[in-house]
């Protein structure tokens, strides 16, 4: 999988694709789309309003989503019950108040303390906040991860592959998918700071293949990013 | 129907004063938008983030970059409470880990 981003004529980039790559980020991107959801479940704050009706306006994609489930690989997908119970879902709309990642459950705060006083405002002011900004972090993560998937499907492969050409807008938003794409995975597979141990596993190991898929992601984000930053 | 709203009062009560919390009585202190170091986002897409969003040059995104990456956090931006919600909303559009907070 040596097909990397340059940068197209004119701005925007290309990258040579072959088939089996394109069905690869496709899965991915379809899998991502399944997880953020069309918006219409509850989301990690609780009480949610329904997507606006143009949400909807995507047809043929969300009927070809539907039967997808049977996907299980890469395993992005808790099931749209809990959503905040979904660690990528988590880390995709952390919440806005608070101590950040190094934070730890309430472990400390005495009853009556300012310190519990404090977490209480956090919380409040993160659901509030929740409340007004999910929904649209959401549904551009959705219109990111569609684009990717209309594009691939431009495609007409050859026995060689095919040249996908970005747009500059399209760029943004393939930016914007592969991150996602690389955040959801790194999160199920628990990527921390220089991970040695994931990087030299095992054929045999389950992870191995996402683990593949993962770094592939990060060749391609790392060479868009580099055709848009002059 | 149709002719009940038309002539609505102008002294409706306003929803608008939603219960905002009374929050600490520091005005004067500012609020800023903190990123948080994560061991997934690359090091030249936080970058670029920083310059596409902030407009903030090469050099300083990279500064702020750096200072995310070896010291687990950075302030990127500081203003009102709703500039920072702004600031820290994109942020996680970007997908990047940001918090705001009242600087002191």
């Amino acid at each position: 999988m040596a097909g990397y981003f340059e940068p197209a004529d004119g701005g925007g980039a290309a990258i040579a694709l072959d088939e089996v790559e394109i069905s690869i980020l496709r899965s991915l991107a379809v899998q991502l789309l399944e997880l953020i959801g069309p918006g219409t479940e509850p989301a990690a704050g609780g009480s949610h309003p329904e997507t606006p009706p143009g949400e909807g306006a995507v047809g043929s994609t969300d009927d070809e989503l539907a039967g997808i489930e049977g996907v299980s690989w890469p395993p992005f997908s808790d099931g749209p019950s809990e959503p905040p119970s979904d660690p990528v879902l988590a880390r995709f709309f952390p919440d806005a108040y608070g101590p950040g990642p190094a934070a730890r459950p309430d472990e400390g705060a005495e009853p009556g303390s300012d310190e519990e006083a404090r977490r209480k405002r956090d919380r409040a002011a993160s659901a509030e906040f929740r409340r007004y900004t999910e929904n649209d972090l959401r549904a551009r993560k959705r219109e990111d991860g569609l684009a990717v998937v209309r594009a691939l499907d431009s495609l007409t492969p050859g026995e060689r592959g095919a040249v996908l050409t970005l747009r500059p807008e399209e760029c943004k938003q393939w930016l914007g998918a592969l991150n996602d794409l690389r955040l959801a995975i790194g999160t199920r597979l628990e990527v921390t700071e220089d991970d040695d141990e994931l990087y030299s596993l095992p054929d045999s190991d389950a992870r191995k293949p996402l683990v593949m898929a993962y770094l592939w992601l990060g060749g391609l984000q790392e060479t868009l990013v580099e055709t848009m930053t002059p | 129907m149709g002719n009940v709203s038309v002539a609505t009062p102008m002294e409706i009560e306003r929803p608008e004063t939603t219960g905002e919390p009374v929050e600490v009585p520091e005005p004067d202190v500012p609020w800023v938008t903190v990123v948080h170091n994560d061991p997934v986002n690359l090091m030249s897409y936080v970058t670029y983030v920083f310059q596409a969003y902030f407009g903030y040059s090469k050099e300083k995104a990279k500064k702020l970059m750096l200072d995310v990456h070896h010291k687990g956090r950075a302030i990127v931006s500081s203003g009102t409470r709703e500039e920072m919600e702004r600031d820290v909303q994109a942020m996680h559009g970007y997908g990047l880990w940001a918090t705001l907070t009242q600087d002191r």
